[in-house]
């Protein structure tokens, strides 16, 4: 689902924020992207979801060469991808139902379908009450699991998150992450970026840890 | 035979029938989108109303002020339409000539087709018209003889209007004897025209000055609100919003500026024109003239908003083909 090979992203006037990375994802699996902060994290999702492109190596995303795809299909590229944000990202003046239809939407499905489908992804993530509700007066807790429901309800092959309990108590992480492993277990793809190593190690899933850029483990040779 | 004949084309039928189906509901479904953003950009604009007033007000006002005039310029030039009826020409007699004579003439061109009426203004009238009218009165007094010629004003008949076939009746009219100058009365009038085609170039240009004004209006608007919405434009960037998908809300934008902008035009021309229709017709009034002012028309009513909308969409257009591309996420 997701192989990089010797992937190395230099920022112009920079150092290497990635070098030679490698490893291999396969369809359904779940797995944890840790290091410190600066340690590459944000530049390897980034070159996932083609905000940056690498400067030397290989991603191949569901098949696909990042460095071959035109900026014309970028979009099309990120359809394919469910992103959860640390700070949910979501926007402020539309209810939850209109935040979650928005993938949908951009996707032109027939709004009779976008009904059920974003009903379908709220219940997933017991918000179902909540549809009406501006995203304001929901609770951080909330708010993150309706950026999870806008991030799953086009179906996407992966889902991306980045530092997605940064901002939650423990039993409220636990919770998200509960979640993540059941996309998992459906045959999503789910990569978690989370420096939240209490949290990692009572979940048995691969980890990948980056460290000044380099991946010291959980990658392929 | 006959019953295969009829059952044969029905399974090809339906097969042609589901594929149009599934291609108008994708159109259906796009025009309905295209709706939906429509309305949601109105609702949009409906939120902040003051602003989105003001901005209008702008674009109405820049877009009244050359249509306005054109209105004016039509009216100008229907007004003095009429006035080419006036056309005149004036012969005045040699100071020999005798009343007798005068009148004989008088006689003569009133037998003539090309002639509607012929007036005759004897020395004597001509000096008691002046004296009232010119207030030399006194001064004319001193003159031992009455310096002023005889005066024919002939008025051709409507056929012979034109200004080529007027000189010609000039020229024919010269030849009588009695005759010492012939004027046709029309110089003003082909100086008006020309005034009225210099106000009419200038009106065009000030139309595009003011078309320019109503571009950079909008543009500028809709940059503001572009960056206003940045960060919902880098999420819906993120989860895969095309340009296209992004661009749509602030076209539309545009497109309601610039017709709310033509509709407020309308209402100000047509309030401007009704507060000077009273004067006009006390005017017009004491020229004893038929001229009616005339209003926006229908057709100049649509044009005027299409072309508002267009100027609308266009401003909206380039803002955001050069603001769009600069928000990425990162």
């Amino acid at each position: 689902m997701i192989r990089f090979s010797d992937v190395s992203k230099r920022y112009p006037g920079g150092q290497d924020a990635l070098s030679n990375v490698s490893f291999h994802l396969q369809p359904g699996e779940m797995s944890f992207l840790t290091g410190h902060s600066g340690a590459g994290k944000s530049t390897l999702l980034k070159l996932i979801t083609l905000i940056e492109r690498s400067t030397r190596g290989q991603v191949i995303i569901n098949g696909q060469n990042m460095s071959k795809l035109s900026r014309r299909r970028i979009p099309f590229h990120r359809r394919n991808i469910g992103i959860i944000f640390q700070d949910h990202q979501l926007l402020f003046d539309r209810t939850v139902f209109d935040n979650v239809a928005l993938p949908l939407v951009i996707a032109g499905v027939p709004s009779n379908e976008i009904g059920r489908r974003v009903r379908a992804s709220l219940d997933k993530v017991s918000l179902l009450h909540k549809e009406k509700s501006l995203p304001v007066t929901l609770s951080g807790g909330e708010q993150q699991r309706v950026g999870i429901a806008r991030a799953v309800v086009n179906k996407p092959p992966l889902l991306l998150a980045d530092e997605p309990t940064g901002n939650l108590d423990p039993a409220l992480s636990w919770e998200i992450m509960q979640i993540f492993e059941q996309f998992s277990q459906v045959g999503v793809t789910v990569l978690v970026a989370t420096h939240d190593l209490d949290l990692i190690s009572r979940m048995s899933h691969r980890r990948l840890v980056l460290e000044q850029g380099r991946l010291i483990q959980g990658g392929d040779a | 035979m006959h019953k295969m004949l009829g059952r044969s084309p029905s399974p090809k039928r339906e097969a042609i029938s589901g594929k149009r189906h599934g291609l108008s509901t994708t159109l259906r479904t796009y025009l309905l989108r295209h709706a939906q953003v429509l309305v949601y950009s109105l609702g949009q604009l409906s939120r902040t109303p003051v602003s989105t007033f003001m901005t209008a007000a702008v674009i109405g006002i820049a877009l009244a002020l050359p249509t306005g005039l054109h209105v004016l310029l039509d009216n100008a030039q229907q007004l003095s339409g009429g006035w080419q009826g006036a056309t005149q020409i004036s012969l005045f007699l040699k100071s020999n000539t005798t009343d007798f004579q005068a009148r004989k003439l008088v006689n003569r061109l009133r037998k003539l087709p090309e002639i509607k009426n012929v007036r005759y203004i004897s020395r004597q009238q001509a000096l008691k018209e002046f004296k009232t009218l010119s207030g030399f009165g006194d001064a004319l007094k001193a003159l031992k003889e009455n310096p002023l010629p005889a005066v024919l004003v002939i008025q051709p008949s409507t056929e012979q209007q034109s200004a080529g076939i007027a000189e010609q009746l000039l020229d024919k009219l010269k030849r009588n004897p009695e005759v010492d100058v012939a004027q046709l009365d029309m110089q003003w009038i082909k100086r008006l025209y020309a005034i009225m085609e210099i106000v009419r170039h200038g009106v065009i240009i000030l139309t595009a000055l003011l078309a320019l004004a109503v571009l950079l209006v909008v543009g500028n608007t809709i940059r503001l609100a572009i960056q206003n919405r940045r960060d919902e434009i880098v999420v819906i960037k993120l989860i895969g919003g095309t340009d296209a998908f992004i661009r749509r809300p602030f076209l539309y934008n545009g497109v309601w500026y610039g017709l709310i902008g033509g509709m407020i035009a309308v209402i100000l021309i047509t309030s401007a024109l009704l507060i000077i229709s009273g004067p006009v017709e006390h005017l017009t009034g004491l020229y004893k003239s038929q001229f009616e002012l005339s209003y926006l028309g229908f057709g100049s009513i649509l044009n005027l908003l299409m072309a508002s909308t267009l100027l609308g969409l266009l401003g909206s257009w380039l803002a955001v083909g050069r603001h769009l591309r600069e928000i990425e996420p990162t």
